[in-house]
């Protein structure tokens, strides 16, 4: 894997194609390392055997530090830690560091406002299509599809039906109400 | 619904992840209720989620299974949850290249695609995409063309980077979509604009002039969004890379312009888009140069890491113009982030002083294990460069190497380190000992076979010529008892090599191998037994011969001769000087700019060139019984101006007492077609032109071959420099150049050629000698000449040791041929083979006073070459 690396990086320093293709993984890790989301744009990484040991090197070399940047396996990875969460995007080391830091933070300012600030695992496990929709929205096959949280959030549009009752509206109570009942009936 | 909620509670009353335990069967069971009417969009919604979850751990799904699921999923369009369509078009993605039959949800999603809710099109674009193929693309080709100008950014956005996607399987359908992708780029939304440019730029790359004319547009009318600022300055410096053009091109002050963008993002990519650009001088550099400055000492990391990665770039190459940030770099040594403090330490290590070294690596040493493989090898880096910059400070970046060596690392950063240290060692022969002993010290606990073998090899080449070279004989004879047998077989090479410059030691070594010959490997009891059987015979040229300068033919060439051999016996013994010689191996040149990772080419290529001439040259039924073919000048000369009606270039190839010309000619004038061209020669030796081989039909821009073949003198054996003038002869007949039909009627012509020089060079083929000595002893000095010359127009060593390796052609040998600095004597050792076969070593001593004073001698195994050498030399 190593030794790939550093043949491309000699090979390609001159020959490097401008693409979209920007993103080559979006990873979320718990506090064990152990994968929460995983999704790999490119075939850098083919078989779920290595891209598992890739993110295990990659844990092993950030929990310890909050330093948002690093170099691994010939790759640029930023990454961000909340709570028990570690949120890595992973790019080509030729590819602008602040591109990637846009993906990132568009991703956690996202999940930070769908999940109300509260950015910890639980959460996230109790909204994981909520975390589906977002990465689908803000990166497409490796192009970064949406950099601005906002738009994001607002096109993932998750139903109120998660909200706690205290936090309900009358008018959404009463809403919920009515389709309970008219489910009823129609059983 | 209840049960369901009572199930997740109990999961999460545990504290952990309520995803953990699913099991694949189980949830597909569930995926059963996608069937039930009414749906449950929540229930549903939650099921797709675990099957995603479950596609995302790496969870495998056969065919059968997805294609069911899949099924049932379809189910679930007549809901109108808007989350739960959502997760279907997440499942449809997901499960295109599991599942089968997936396009029939292709009208579901079409009419999601041109629907009224604004939130489902742009996901059902994506989906929709990613189901088609290129046979299905034409019935969506209409929908995909509206959503590209579509009003809503989402759906434009969409539908331009599924386009884009889909250029891979359909690029002449997607082409034809520029037009729309040309209006979205105008679009006021930031990422539709990006989008659509790299769009644009992708279906064009392949037109020049298309992608210049895009670059223009858009850098005139400006751009609102940074992402597709950075994606034209990418552009724009590829296309700057493949003009390899001036610095004052619009382009160039385009990107320049971009370093005073308000965008952090754009502002960076634009310093390193200059900082890669190849030829940049200090001057262009200066404005990148200061942005990243600026951006040293942002609070953001990946600002800084940024930052400090480009400048290390920069001071690769030029080291001064990174000088000003100094400052700003001693700054970031203390940076918490390891990765940017190591970068700026090793780019301070390029661009600092001196006196500043000792700190920096006490610095660096501190955190070193902190830091990744990759990082270490840049500070390795940096030290080899500081190596050759400061050869004083050797010994505390030795030891600061040694220390390197014996903490955990991997392979590269490793073979950086040994690299590293055999580069000291052989610049340096104050560092020899110690170099040696430390990495004899490495070799007892290294893992990895390459590294092994190569110290081996580097003590038997170093260790015999030291003071003491029985204390090597242990650790050498240890990876004998206790490694496999590729560093066994290294370790048996290296003793035998001690065994053949030592006679004290000789009797101890040769029990030692004696040891060897039972070892369970083919390899290590062959080299042993061979090692053994030479080295008993005691005799200096044996030894020199077959153990310390090694075959020098080149090994394919061997092979060849060997199977011709085979297929046609004859009663002559096989001759080792009919079988071509491996061209030498390019000489370890370690600029500066080359980091040490770099992998070396094979020189195979080489090889095949002078294969590729021999078969062409044996075609020709004239060059019959010329016998093999001993060399081909390596770079074909040209006898003309590149600008002028023809092309001729020479190449030279050399028999044992021929010579063949090769030329090369080139018609550039499209309304002429030549017939029968010669090159008619004229020698100023005794040379003489045997025959002509002429190019029977030369028509426009088509390149033909024509040769010529002389013999070498006989009478003066001693007179092979010599010059030719030449004359190509042809006969014209007129063209046209539309339809290219030719006159039935031409008429002869002539065209002059330059002159050209047969040298020394061409007689002698280089050859690498490991043991420039040994081989001395081999040749003896029977036919051993010396003379003495006076250089009066040279006034530097290098620049005579320059002219004398060019004008011989020979190859230095152990590096003889850079003169150390302050001296004012030089020994330049010169190893080749004559045509023929015959070895010619040439010792040169030079004398620097005012003019250079060179004492040539020459020794060789027969007496021409001597006489050749001494004759052209004077």
């Amino acid at each position: 894997m190593v030794v790939r690396a550093f043949r491309t990086e000699s090979m390609f320093i001159s020959l490097q194609e401008p693409s979209l293709y920007t993103v080559k993984a979006i990873l979320i890790l718990d506090n064990d390392g152990d994968r929460l989301f995983a999704k790999y744009y490119d075939d850098t990484y083919p078989s779920v055997k290595e891209q598992k040991a890739f993110e295990k090197n990659i844990f092993n070399k950030t929990h310890r530090t909050d330093s948002e940047i690093a170099l691994l396996e010939g790759l640029t990875v930023v990454y961000k830690s909340s709570i028990d969460l570690y949120f890595y995007v992973i790019g080509s080391s030729y590819e602008n560091e602040l591109m990637l830091m846009a993906v990132l933070n568009c991703l956690f300012d996202s999940l930070s406002q769908m999940l109300r600030k509260n950015v910890e695992k639980r959460a996230l496990l109790e909204n994981m299509e909520g975390l589906f929709l977002a990465v689908d929205e803000i990166v497409d096959g490796g192009v970064i599809l949406e950099s601005d949280p906002q738009q994001v959030v607002h096109r993932v549009a998750l139903r109120g039906e998660d909200v706690p009752l205290t936090e309900q509206t009358v008018s959404q109570v009463l809403q919920s109400a009515k389709e309970q009942i008219k489910w009823s009936l129609l059983r | 619904m209840l049960k369901k909620f009572d199930k997740k509670d109990e999961e999460s009353g545990g504290g952990s992840n309520p995803f953990q335990h699913l099991e694949k069967s189980a949830v597909l069971q569930e995926a059963r209720v996608f069937n039930e009417t009414p749906i449950n969009p929540r229930k549903c919604a939650h099921i797709l989620t675990k099957i995603l979850y479950l596609i995302n751990q790496g969870e495998h799904l056969g065919t059968t299974e997805a294609t069911e699921a899949f099924f049932a999923m379809t189910k679930l369009f007549q809901s109108n949850d808007p989350t739960l369509r959502r997760m279907c078009y997440l499942t449809i993605k997901e499960m295109s290249c599991i599942a089968e039959d997936v396009i029939i949800v292709t009208s579901s999603l079409t009419k999601d695609m041109t629907g009224k809710e604004d939130n489902y099109r742009g996901p059902a674009v994506r989906a929709l995409c990613q189901i088609t193929d290129s046979t299905m693309l034409q019935a969506i080709e209409r929908y995909m063309k509206q959503a590209i100008v579509d009003k809503v950014p989402s759906v434009s956005s969409s539908a331009l980077v599924s386009s884009l996607h889909l250029l891979k399987c359909s690029f002449d359908v997607v082409k034809r979509w520029v037009n729309e992708a040309q209006e979205a780029a105008s679009s006021d939304n930031i990422m539709v604009q990006y989008h659509a440019l790299g769009l644009l730029y992708h279906v064009r790359k392949n037109d020049r002039l298309a992608v210049s004319k895009m670059i223009s547009k858009f850098t005139r009318h400006g751009l609102k969004s940074p992402f597709a600022y950075c994606m034209i300055i990418r552009v724009a410096s590829k296309q700057l890379e493949e003009e390899d053009g001036s610095r004052d091109s619009p382009l160039f002050d385009f990107i320049e312009s971009c370093l005073r963008n308000k965008h952090e993002m754009v502002v960076y990519e634009a310093a390193s888009a200059i900082v890669n650009l190849p030829g940049c001088g200090a001057k262009e550099l200066a404005p990148a140069v200061s942005v990243l400055q600026l951006f040293c000492s942002s609070p953001k990391a990946a600002l800084r890491y940024a930052a400090v990665r480009t400048l290390n770039k920069v001071a690769m190459k030029h080291p001064s113009a990174v000088t000003a940030c100094n400052l700003d770099l001693e700054n970031l040594v203390t940076d918490s982030n390891r990765s940017i403090a190591t970068l700026a330490i090793t780019t301070l290590l390029k661009t600092g002083s001196e006196s500043s070294i000792d700190r920096l690596m006490k610095q660096i040493s501190s955190f070193m294990s902190e830091i990744s493989d990759e990082f270490k090898v840049v500070v390795v880096q940096a030290i080899s460069a500081l190596c050759q910059k400061y050869p004083r400070k050797h010994t505390i970046l030795m030891n600061f190497l040694f220390t390197m060596l014996r903490e955990e690392g991997g392979f590269e950063y490793k073979r950086a380190i040994v690299d590293c240290i055999i580069s000291i060692i052989e610049e340096n022969s104050e560092s020899k000992e110690t170099g040696l002993s430390h990495l004899c010290e490495f070799i007892e606990d290294c893992e990895f076979t390459v590294l092994a073998t190569r110290i081996l090899h580097l003590l038997g080449q170093e260790g015999p010529k030291t003071n003491n070279p029985s204390k090597y004989i242990r650790f050498i004879y240890n990876r004998v008892v206790l490694e496999h047998e590729e560093v066994r077989a290294g370790a048996v090479s290296a003793l035998a090599k001690f065994g053949a410059q030592n006679e004290e030691m000789l009797p101890s070594i040769l029990v030692l191998l004696k040891r060897c010959v039972m070892d369970d490997d083919n390899e290590v009891r062959d080299r042993a037994t061979f090692y053994l059987n030479v080295l008993e015979q005691k005799q200096k040229a044996l030894n020199a011969g077959y153990i310390l300068n090694g075959l020098t033919v080149s090994i394919p060439g061997l092979e060849r001769a060997l199977q011709q051999y085979t297929l046609e016996p004859s009663e002559k013994p096989f001759d080792l000087k009919s079988v071509p010689l491996a061209t030498t191996p390019v000489v370890e040149q370690r600029t500066e700019s080359t980091p040490i990772t770099a992998v070396k080419q094979p020189e195979k290529v080489a090889a095949t060139r002078q294969e590729i001439f021999q078969e062409q040259l044996a075609a020709v039924p004239e060059f019959h019984g010329l016998g093999p073919l001993f060399k081909s000048s390596p770079e074909p000369v040209a006898l003309t101006e590149s600008e002028t009606e023809y092309v001729i270039r020479c190449t030279k190839h050399t028999f044992t007492d021929h010579m063949v010309f090769q030329f090369d000619c080139t018609n550039t004038l499209n309304d002429q077609t030549l017939e029968n061209i010669t090159v008619q020669m004229e020698p100023t030796e005794s040379y003489e032109v045997l025959c002509y081989v002429p190019a029977r039909s030369l028509p426009y821009n088509q390149p033909g071959t024509c040769y010529t073949l002389v013999a070498l003198p006989k009478e003066d054996p001693t007179a092979v420099a010599c010059t030719f003038s030449c004359m190509m002869k042809f006969t014209v007949k007129d063209c046209d150049p539309t339809t290219g039909e030719t006159d039935d009627e031409g008429y002869e012509d002539e065209y002059v050629l330059e002159d050209l020089e047969v040298t020394v060079a061409d007689h002698i083929q280089k050859v690498m000698k490991l043991n420039f000595e040994a081989a001395w002893d081999e040749v003896g000095d029977e036919f051993e000449k010396e003379e003495t010359f006076t250089l009066s127009t040279i006034k530097t060593l290098e620049e005579a040791v320059g002219n004398i390796v060019k004008f011989l052609g020979m190859h230095p040998c152990e590096r003889s041929d850079k003169v150390p600095d302050n001296k004012n004597t030089h020994t330049l050792l010169l190893a080749g083979v004559f045509r023929g076969g015959h070895d010619i070593l040439v010792r040169s001593r030079l004398l620097l006073l005012d003019t250079v004073t060179m004492q040539v001698t020459a020794r060789s195994s027969e007496e021409l070459p001597v006489d050749v050498i001494l004759a052209s030399v004077g």
